[in-house]
This record gives C-alpha cells, structure tokens and sequence, in this order.
C-alpha cells in the first residue's frame, strides 16, 4: 500500500486518514480562495484606496485626498445622470425579463409539438458569445440600413407623409435620446431573459402537480391559480431571478459599451459605463474608482434584501 | 348530490415519436359503471390497474378518448374539472404550503363568491366535522399526517360537491391511524351521504369501506358487487385470486378449477361434511400461528405444486400434525368452479 510521505510521518496519535482530508480540503479550496483574493479582493481594496487618492494612470505618487472624489462627484451633472440612468436601465430590465420570464416558462411547461425547437431558440441568446451577438443588435439598430426600420417602413408605419412614425426614413434608434434607453434595455431583456426563464420554469417544475390539480377542482380558474397559487409558490425562485438580473444589470456595461458608449449626450451612461470613461480611458483612476464604489451600497444591500427574504419565504411555505 | 354514469370509457395516453399509436397505453380501456345518488363506491386493483385514472378522468384531469360521463345525468366530457363540482382529495393531501389552514378550507369557497360571515361559518362547520377547529391558523408544514388528512377532507367537504372524490386517502397514515380514520370516514358518509367513489389498493380498507365494490384489472372493470359478493362470489380467477388474504385456493380437479377460501378448507372429523363435500387429502408442510388463527400450508397430492392454504381456529392447532397427509373438504355451497383456460365462473354467478 503506497501512503504520501506526509501522512506516514505525521504523528502525535492524529489519525492519518483525518489529517490526510485536512491537506486534501486545503488543497481543493486553495485555488478558489487564491482567485477570489487575486480577481475579486485586490481589485476591490485596490478600488477603496484609489478612490480616497488623487491618482491618474499617467502619474507617478498617488496623493491622499480623502472624500474629495466622492464629494465632487455628488455635485457632477454627468454623474447624476448616470446614477438615475442606472436605476432606469436594471429596472426596466427586471420587470420586462421578470413579466416575459414568466410567460416564456408558463408556455414552454406545455405540451405542444416543436417544442424542443421553441426551447432551442430561447435559449440561444445565453449561449451566443456576448460581444458578438450585441454587434448583431449593432446592425439591427443602424441608422440607416436598419432592417427594423425597413420592415416599418414596408408596413407603412414610417417613412412616408403621414406615417404614425414619422416621415423620416429611419428612427435612429441609437442617435435619439429615449429610443436609445429603450434599445439597450431590449438588447439587455434579450441577453437575461434566458437565464430568468429557466430558472423560473426549474421554480414551476418544483410546484406539486397536485396542488395544481387540485386548485382546479377547488374551481379556481387561471388568473386565480396563477395569481394565488402559482406565483405565492414560485416567489422564493422569482427571487432568485431577480436577485440575477439586479447584479447582472446593474454591474454590467457591455451592451451599453457595445451599442451607444453612454450616449447620445450620456442619456445611456450607468455608473459601470462612467466608471470606465473616467477611470480608464480618461485616466482618471480615482475618481473612476469613486464612481464604481457607489454602486456597492445598491448591490450588496438589493443582495443582502432579497437574501432575506427568500429565507423567509421558505420558512413560511 | 348526484349520480355518476359511464359510459364506455376509454382513456389512453399516446407516446410520443413515430410509433405512437403502437406505443399509447390503454390506462381506461372500455368501463361501464352506474354510481347511484349517495353511494360509496370503491375502485380496487393493484398499481396500474387504471383505478386512479379511471377517477382522474371522471373528475376531468384527464382526457378521456372516447366514451360518455355523466355526472347527475348531464355529459360533462367536455367540461374542465373547475365546472364539474366536484370534490378530491389525493393521496398527497395537495394542500396549499403558503396558505394556513383556514384559508385552505375557504379556497373552494371563494370560487363561489361567498361573503365573509357565509365563509367562516362554513369554515367552521368543517372544521368541528373532523377536529381541527384549533389548527386554523397554522401552516399545512407545522400539521401531522393525520391532521394534513382533515384538513383535506374538512377542504373537500366545505362546500356541496356533486360528487366526492378520494384517492388512496389513507395511504400515507400508519396503520393504527388508517384504521381510525377508515371508521371516521364510513361514520362522516352516512352522516352526510354525498356520492362517493374512494380509490384504494388496499382490499381491507375496501371491504370496510365500499357499498359496492369495482374490481379493476387492466383498464377494465372485473367484477363490480357488494364486498360480501366480490369476496364469496368471485365472477372469475382474477378477481377470486385478488380478494382475502390469504387468497382464495384454486385446485385443479378434473377439467374445472375447484376454488374455495382457506377458512373454508377443513379436516374431517374436527368438522361434519354435508353430503358432497368436496374432499381432499391434504399433505401439510406448515404451519403459521397468527395468535388467533393457524395458517396450514401444504398441498395436495392430486394437484402437486399447487400451494394451498387452511385457514382453522387456534384451538384445533393441536389435532394437526406436521409433515403427514389429512383429510380435508369443503362444504358444497362454498366449492366455486372455475373454467381453467378463460378463468371465468362455470356455476352461476349469484348477484
């Protein structure tokens, strides 16, 4: 029997079996810690020490300068935009994704035929790498060869005199101050509404086929089985899907990078975006790192609500 | 209140892909059954017999492939089962997790849109029925089995169902419990006499239970009577097989299988043959003492291989030895013949 040479020498009555799992869970863990320190703790202790210093990327010593990042960005036009855009952009995500979610898994909990195709297809969008499935969105959004605006302008609603959406030939999707939120909130409800949906559809799998039943025969009938029975079921998963959304949305700029850099005039900038603009490509590290710091009170205490509250939806159902 | 027709059903579910229609399971497969106004009727058959499904498409969960119900003389094939009031409680109970009590027992009635003092005192009423007025505001989670069972029944029985359906109730509570609640449910039928058909596998509980009895086998009914009937009268090999335990003896005599319940199988001498008794030899093996009775196993040695079983009172456990050949026999009356290819009953059939 061959035995590491560490456990045969170990000694002083500990069993070698128990001290063996003890090297071998160190050394599983090892490198999940050793990341998380490395990618998610420097960074992060970097950022707070940054944003309390004067410090750009081109600079030599970093100077102390307290809350005075912090202090001048309250009084930022851009940041004040960007941080109400922010809610704007994770909120108008959660509802359409939580809505459409919901629909998605209610059908796709059906019999019908075809049915693995329509499950295909829905979640393509999670599958489909990122960046190039927003240069996609890119051409859908053109400002001249759209083929969005071209399917309006053959059906009449755009393009000539008279049309309920104007005479131009094209909407500028992403050259008009509201329909370029509206863009990135759709391409957003794209990319996140495959994960809501199946993990609302893993959430009405686990609801009893019983209960359901049972319900109909109570003679509730649909909006009363969905509304008092299946959504009081499902809202410790619903909250999952939205704690997901929240993060992923209100953390993230790559649709926004990808389709307007924050613009026209910063109608589309959140606070990741500005964070970017400033702290990187502008060179400015510590105000960047300011920027980005204000967005951890709305994070971790939207994660520490929900947290809560779907522990507490599980104890009372 | 209402009676229950069916009509030729046949429930099948089809596969999917391309043999389906090869592959489509006859659960229900052509039963006819008259349920009269305030009977309980039991569907009895072991797990797959199509007993469940046969309910399960009487309350409209399932949809049935051809045929006719009729739920107090109205089809309601085509009906949802919110339309057909009736009621069920399933084997798991299927009560609402994120609802307490009370509001479990008003669910059916907010359907019907009754006002608040209407509701709490239907509530009520149910409750005191079967016990459970001090649970109304606790959660289905923080109930015992026995009281998730009241509360489904104090659920099923609030409002007036047209007809009350249960499957396999008792299924889920211990064996002392059962037998409690197996009383509890004959005494709460007579009292409130609603048309009841009660799925069961358990043959006990539905010769306790049943007004009648329906014997199911295959997606089909065997033998529908009243419990004394199904069990001293089977109409053929399966049902005979299926009812008492242990089971009825089928010995093969001539061209005939001779059936005839254990307890019915005697020793000449402890016993007085009538003339023609059917006699046996009987080479005892064993011997099981159940306190109150002895189970003897043997067989005959006309019928060699056929296990066969007596079933005699304790006090003759002495006059019995093991291991040697007795006389046994039968009175007349309780020898059922049997045709051994199509197991049907060749003696008429009294009903």
């Amino acid at each position: 029997m061959s035995r590491p040479a560490l456990s045969t020498r170990s000694g002083r009555g500990q069993p070698d079996a128990q001290r063996d799992d003890t090297l071998l869970a160190i050394g599983m863990l090892a490198p999940a810690v050793l990341f998380i320190v490395l990618l998610v703790g420097l960074p992060f202790g970097l950022a707070i020490y940054y944003s309390l210093h004067d410090v750009t990327t081109g600079g030599t010593t970093p100077r102390w300068v307290g809350l005075g990042n912090f202090a001048s960005l309250l009084g930022d036009n851009t940041f004040q935009t960007s941080l109400r855009n922010s809610f704007v952009f994770t909120f108008s995500t959660l509802i359409a994704v939580l809505v459409l979610a919901t629909i998605q898994a209610e059908l796709l909990m059906r019999e019908f035929r075809g049915k693995w195709l329509v499950r295909f297809l829905i979640l393509l969008p999670w599958t489909a790498p990122v960046a190039l499935g927003l240069i996609g969105w890119l051409w859908m959004f053109d400002s001249v060869f759209s083929p969005i605006d071209w399917l309006l302008r053959q059906v009449g609603l755009l393009g000539s005199p008279g049309a309920p959406l104007g005479a131009l030939p094209n909407l500028y999707w992403l050259g008009d101050k509201t329909l370029a939120m509206v863009s990135v909130v759709l391409v957003n409800v794209w990319r996140l509404l495959p994960l809501a949906t199946v993990i609302v559809l893993a959430g009405l799998n686990s609801i009893p086929r019983d209960v359901i039943e049972q319900s109909r025969i109570d003679r509730a009938g649909y909006l009363r089985r969905l509304f008092d029975i299946t959504l009081p079921m499902l809202s410790p998963i619903l909250l999952i899907a939205i704690l997901f959304t929240f993060v992923f949305t209100f953390g993230d700029m790559i649709s926004i990078f990808i389709l307007t850099r924050g613009g026209p005039a910063n109608t589309t900038q959140v606070l990741p975006s500005m964070a970017f603009f400033t702290g990187i490509l502008g060179g400015n590290l510590g105000r960047g790192a300011a920027v980005a710091l204000f967005m951890l009170p709305a994070l971790a205490g939207m994660s520490a609500l929900l947290l809560r509250l779907v522990r507490r939806s599980e104890v009372t159902t | 209140m209402a009676t229950l027709q069916v009509r030729d059903l046949h429930t099948h579910f089809v596969g999917t892909g391309s043999r389906r229609a090869a592959r489509a399971v006859h659960a229900v497969d052509g039963v006819d059954l008259d349920v009269h106004d305030g009977e309980f009727l039991v569907l009895l058959g072991a797990s797959g017999s199509g007993k469940t499904t046969l309910m399960r498409t009487v309350a409209g969960l399932e949809k049935l492939t051809s045929g006719e119900v009729l739920i107090g003389g109205q089809v309601v094939n085509g009906l949802p089962p919110n339309a057909r009031n009736i009621a069920m409680v399933f084997q798991s109970y299927a009560l609402y997790p994120h609802k307490s009590v009370y509001k479990n027992i008003s669910f059916p009635l907010e359907a019907i849109r009754l006002d608040r003092n209407a509701t709490k005192e239907k509530v009520e009423w149910a409750a005191q029925l079967f016990d459970i007025g001090h649970l109304l505001q606790r959660k289905p989670r923080m109930l015992s089995g026995g009281e998730r069972q009241r509360v489904a029944l104090a659920r099923a029985l609030v409002r007036e169902p047209n007809l009350f359906l249960l499957d396999e109730p008792l299924s889920n509570l211990d064996a002392k419990l059962r037998h409690t609640a197996r009383h509890e449910l004959k005494k709460l039928h007579h009292r409130i006499g609603i048309t009841t058909i009660y799925v069961t596998h358990d043959q006990v509980e539905a010769m306790g239970l049943g007004e009648r009895v329906a014997v199911m086998n295959h997606g089909k009914i065997e033998q529908i009577g009243t419990p004394s009937d199904i069990y001293r009268e089977p109409a053929n090999t399966f049902v005979a097989k299926f009812m008492g335990s242990p089971a009825m003896n089928l010995v093969k005599r001539g061209d005939e299988l001779l059936g005839f319940h254990p307890e019915n199988f005697l020793p000449v001498g402890q016993f007085e043959p009538h003339a023609g008794a059917a006699r046996f030899s009987f080479d005892v093996s064993g011997v099981e003492d159940l306190g109150s009775d002895i189970l003897l196993y043997g067989s005959l040695p006309e019928a060699a291989g056929e296990e066969v079983i007596a079933k005699l009172p304790a006090r003759l456990a002495g006059s019995i030895e093991v291991g040697r050949e007795h006389d046994f026999f039968v009175q007349p009356a309780l020898v059922k013949r049997f045709d051994p290819s199509s197991g049907k009953r060749l003696d008429a059939v009294a009903s």
